[in-house]
């Protein structure tokens, strides 16, 4: 909280938030001002709070991977895959081969349409309101695939524990390779509409850095680490669900400011669709489903399973004591973490560069507060 | 020097304003009108539950076997049930489903092992009171009749 302020001082404290719309959601930040410019800010979060990790202690283990969903709504194919992998690992079981590559697909999908979403949604807090409606448009061919494939387009519930519950439909390949072939050619289309557009640079440039050290300190994962010259992508560092036979760049920027955030999340969208072209042409035949007891009782023990979300590291660490419901179910959402770092980028900023720092941040607040 | 007239002739913003005004050709146009113009969902659409019937004698398919009650993360579904002496299975009584607490995501007619209940490509499930998201089994089996408006 930053401190009370007197009558006599020139310092103004408002909130900005809950209702703000670019705030992403409930998110209420309570801003120390001197006259535009930001002298601290304190983030007020739980206006969403649902309680899904105590939620969890009450579902048995496949009744809480719907749950999960909820939680990062734009990227609910990524969390599915966390939660699955993570049980999976506490059973010692793997998803059979053809359940991972369509994992990975389905995943890596999920990551254009919600890095798709950041943009269109960031892009309009700064005041270009074009992209939104263009990304609505290409986001709904990755949708029509979900809906297809497993019944729903936003909570979709894809992922079982063991593998997919749902075969692939017929022209699931060349649906897969159209949406990616439809993607690609629009992410050009919006770098000429922001990339070289002076309003955007000077709106972004320089705004909110974050440098590698500060990264590391907060713990900030994901594009936001990446723009800093970090390397690091637990695709590549731990792979999972096979992603070392895939072959793709981890793009990195240099100055760790907005406008780095936004290139290397615009280069991770044409890397997910290289790595889907290649998922897709190498899916295996066989069975979907592993050997999984209809009833599952983990033995004891826990387990931490982390992978690569669109926003960065999540992670689920549960707590088995061998009963059908888990003891305990943590979850390490990249969006909390991440918004850590508002207010080491907002400080000394004006004001209207605290709305695109939120923006840069790809927070969700269902996933901040869970 | 290069630069310095690309700024001056606002080349970026011209790039921008071409894409956008590229799109004002009516082939573009991919808003969908929707109480004019239904979307087709997909056949595997997970929307409003239904509890399916013999189409010949028009008795249930559900042999109140209460799994589908068992997998639902919500507790949403009530099965009860009485014992028939003569053919000595279990005759279903009543199925109440309530929508208003349903997510949709499929567990119970994953487990229906008759395929008796399933999620239909409904997805018109507005009510005006909350007791009438609660679904009854004739509601069930008879599906939602949502309005639909000619124009």
């Amino acid at each position: 909280m930053p401190d009370t302020t007197f009558l006599d001082s020139s310092e103004l404290v408002i909130n900005m938030g809950p209702q703000h719309p670019s705030t992403h959601g409930v998110l209420r930040v309570v801003l120390k001002l001197d006259g535009e410019k930001v002298l601290g800010t304190d983030c007020v979060i739980g206006y969403l709070h649902r309680g899904v990790e105590k939620i969890g202690e009450n579902r048995t283990y496949q009744q809480f991977a719907p749950y999960v969903d909820r939680m990062d709504y734009c990227a609910a194919v990524s969390n599915g895959l966390g939660y699955c992998l993570a049980v999976e690992k506490l059973l010692n079981v793997e998803a059979t081969p053809r359940a991972q590559v369509v994992r990975v697909i389905l995943t890596e999908l999920n990551r254009m349409a919600s890095h798709l979403i950041w943009l269109g949604t960031h892009a309009l807090d700064i005041g270009a309101i074009t992209p939104l409606f263009y990304v609505m448009r290409e986001r709904e061919a990755i949708l029509a695939i979900y809906e297809k494939y497993c019944g729903a387009r936003l909570t979709t519930h894809a992922f079982r524990i063991g593998g997919l519950q749902y075969e692939l439909y017929d022209g699931f390949e060349q649906e897969v390779k159209a949406a990616c072939d439809l993607i690609l050619p629009k992410i050009e289309e919006y770098e000429t509409l922001l990339t070289g557009n002076r309003i955007w640079i000077s709106r972004t440039k320089g705004v909110g850095i974050l440098n590698a050290d500060d990264c590391k300190a907060y713990g900030v994962t994901g594009p936001m680490l990446r723009a800093a010259g970090v390397k690091w992508d637990l695709r590549k560092a731990q792979p999972y669900s096979g992603y070392e036979q895939y072959d793709f760049e981890i793009p990195t920027g240099a100055n760790g400011d907005t406008y780095d955030r936004y290139l290397v999340r615009m280069e991770e969208m044409r890397q997910a669709a290289r790595i889907v072209r290649q998922a897709v042409d190498k899916i295996p035949v066989g069975p979907i489903m592993a050997k999984i007891p209809k009833v599952i009782k983990p033995p004891v023990g826990e387990v931490y399973v982390s992978i690569e979300a669109p926003k960065g590291e999540l992670g689920y660490l549960i707590v088995s004591d061998g009963s059908p419901q888990p003891y305990r179910v943590r979850v390490r959402p990249p969006s909390f973490v991440n918004l850590q770092s508002l207010d080491r980028m907002a400080r000394g900023a004006l004001i209207a560069d605290v709305v695109a720092i939120i923006g840069t941040i790809d927070i969700v607040l269902g996933e901040v507060d869970r | 020097m290069k630069k310095f007239l690309r700024t001056v002739f606002l080349v970026d913003l011209i790039q921008g304003l071409w894409v956008t005004f590229h799109y004002q050709r009516p082939k573009y146009r991919c808003t969908e009108q929707y109480p004019a113009e239904r979307p087709r969902v997909a056949e595997r659409y997970r929307g409003a539950p239904r509890l399916n019937i013999n189409p010949e004698n028009g008795e249930t398919l559900c042999i109140s076997c209460n799994l589908c009650a068992l997998a639902c993360p919500e507790n949403l579904i009530v099965v009860t049930s009485e014992r028939n002496e003569q053919t000595r299975r279990k005759d279903l009584t009543t199925f109440i489903y309530d929508t208003s607490r349903c997510m949709f995501c499929g567990l119970c007619e994953d487990a229906c092992p008759v395929d008796a209940l399933e999620l239909t490509q409904d997805f018109e499930l507005a009510t005006y009171s909350r007791e009438g998201q609660i679904w009854d089994r004739q509601m069930l089996e008879e599906g939602p009749k949502p309005t639909e408006y000619k124009y």
